[in-house]
């Protein structure tokens, strides 16, 4: 088991290029009110490349534009590729417009990954708020298919009520899996809710993971991973078993145009998963 | 019943480091106690008279809000719940609810405010821990209030 871990570099995994190319929407679904999921495959022979958990593809609305979205579906032997979007402007409404049978263009994967195979043994703890948990999802889907490869796995979910949690059956079905602890958590919620009330980082105590051994993997808004690096740390944590993901909106997604630039990082180049002791410093400085 | 309080209460982080006597005073005021799913366990407004240990289950602290009734924060296993009863006018704030069959040790507030009166170094040590306690919700709450899992506003170069 190397002590040393480091996500898989973004240039060994870049498989997409400026071009777009033509997908077609296999389906849809809503996650809740302004989330939803779409399933695309692609409209040419050849274009569909092996990703890896953590990575994203750049969604093309044709007329209206583009938007970089992390790929929320299985990597295991899938002819298809999963995206689930929060409707937040232009080019997200556009794709939330989409049909099956209608096509748009995607270019992809691009960037960095979670470190996920390099970490057989180890206790996984993953920490994600409202749609973060999409990007975490691909990396769950692979630790629970090769369960024997790794110790506990934690998934702990926040979300700001019941009706924004994404992907709520399917966390209970996590939840009845043999060794794997999935606590959800709302900020407020009705009196038919059975599970956590409080802020996701409350939740961290209560897990039962190894600090020693284990590595988390967290994706939410900035602040919320913030918060969540100081309450894994206090429970033994370090920031260098501690990988996050960042976003910041992307143009070229190739580290060209620099819109994506996060201090001296280029965040689809160098990203967007990043060791979380990589990065930190610039973390707690507004602006960057 | 205090012998088989005693070694259990003694291990609970909100006492660690008392001294015997201390220990023995909290026991002698602590009991045993059990809720079913969906029992009110506090109520808004009344004396505050005890505070909970949860040993299992879990409790949720309910307020009424222009949507109905709100849970607003869930307490588990190992968490202490209520602190009106070490603040003046020692009344509820909220409505403690138990979300699950619920198991704990209720202590007497009064009891212990007593002995925080006339032991002052025994009170001071009970305050730094309710006060940490309470810092922590407070953080917790803010991070509640913030809405932390917004989407962001633009943080991008022009
Ligand atoms: C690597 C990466 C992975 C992403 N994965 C997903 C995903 O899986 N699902 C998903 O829904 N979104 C994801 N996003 C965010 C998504 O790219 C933006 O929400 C989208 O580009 C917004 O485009 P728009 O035209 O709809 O909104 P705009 O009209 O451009 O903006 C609307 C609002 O959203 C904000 N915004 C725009 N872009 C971003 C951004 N990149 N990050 C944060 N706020 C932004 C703007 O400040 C503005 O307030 C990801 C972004 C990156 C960089």
């Amino acid at each position: 088991m190397s002590s040393v871990l480091h996500p898989p570099d973004a240039s060994a995994l870049q498989a997409g290029s400026m071009l777009p190319e033509p997908w077609v929407v296999v389906s849809r679904l809503e996650e809740n009110a302004d989330t939803f999921t779409i399933e695309l495959r692609p409209a040419e022979e050849g274009t569909l490349r092996p990703f890896a958990p953590g990575q994203f593809n750049m969604l093309y609305a044709f007329g209206t534009g583009e938007s970089a979205i992390s790929i929320s579906g299985s990597p295991e032997n899938s002819d298809t590729r999963v995206h689930t979007i929060r409707r937040v402007g232009t080019v997200t409404s556009a794709l939330d417009r989409l049909a099956p049978g209608d096509t748009i263009g995607l270019r992809g994967p691009f960037g960095s990954a979670w470190p996920i195979e390099e970490l057989p043994g180890r206790d996984l703890v993953f920490v994600a708020g409202g749609i973060g948990l999409a990007p975490l999802r691909p990396a769950i889907l692979h630790a629970l298919a090769h369960r024997k490869d790794y110790g506990r796995i934690v998934i702990l979910a926040g979300a700001r009520s019941p009706e924004d949690l994404i992907f709520h059956d399917e966390l209970l079905e996590w939840k009845e899996e043999p060794d794997v602890e999935v606590k959800l958590t709302v900020d407020r919620a009705g009196i038919d809710w059975y599970h956590h009330v409080g802020v996701v980082t409350t939740l961290i105590p209560q897990a039962d993971f190894d600090p020693a051994n284990a590595v988390a993997m967290v994706c939410g808004p900035e602040i919320m991973m913030r918060f969540t690096a100081v309450e894994l740390n206090k429970n033994g944590l370090p920031d260098s078993r501690l990988f996050v993901t960042l976003e910041r909106n992307m143009k070229c997604a190739v580290g060209i145009c620099g819109h994506c630039q996060f201090g001296p990082e280029f965040i689809c180049r160098d990203g967007p998963v990043f060791r979380y002791d990589h990065i930190h410093h610039w973390f707690s400085q507004r602006e960057v | 019943m205090s012998t088989t309080l005693e070694p259990l209460l003694r291990k609970h982080p909100l006492f660690s480091g008392f001294d015997d006597d201390s220990i023995h005073l909290i026991t002698s005021c602590a009991k045993n106690v059990r809720f079913h799913e969906g029992d009110l366990v506090a109520k808004q407004g009344e004396p505050a008279d005890e505070f909970f240990l949860i040993r299992e289950g879990r409790i949720a602290m309910e307020m009424p809000s222009p949507q109905g009734l709100m849970r607003l924060q869930t307490s588990d296993a190992g968490d202490v719940v209520g602190w009106s009863w070490l603040v003046p006018p020692y009344d509820w704030h909220f409505d403690l609810r138990a979300v699950s069959n619920v198991r704990a040790f209720s202590i007497d507030g009064r009891c212990l405010r007593n002995k925080c009166e006339s032991d002052p170094r025994f009170g001071y040590t009970m305050m730094k821990r309710f006060s940490k306690m309470m810092a922590d919700r407070l953080e917790a709450t803010r991070l509640q209030l913030i809405d932390i899992y917004g989407a962001p506003a633009d943080t991008t170069a022009p």
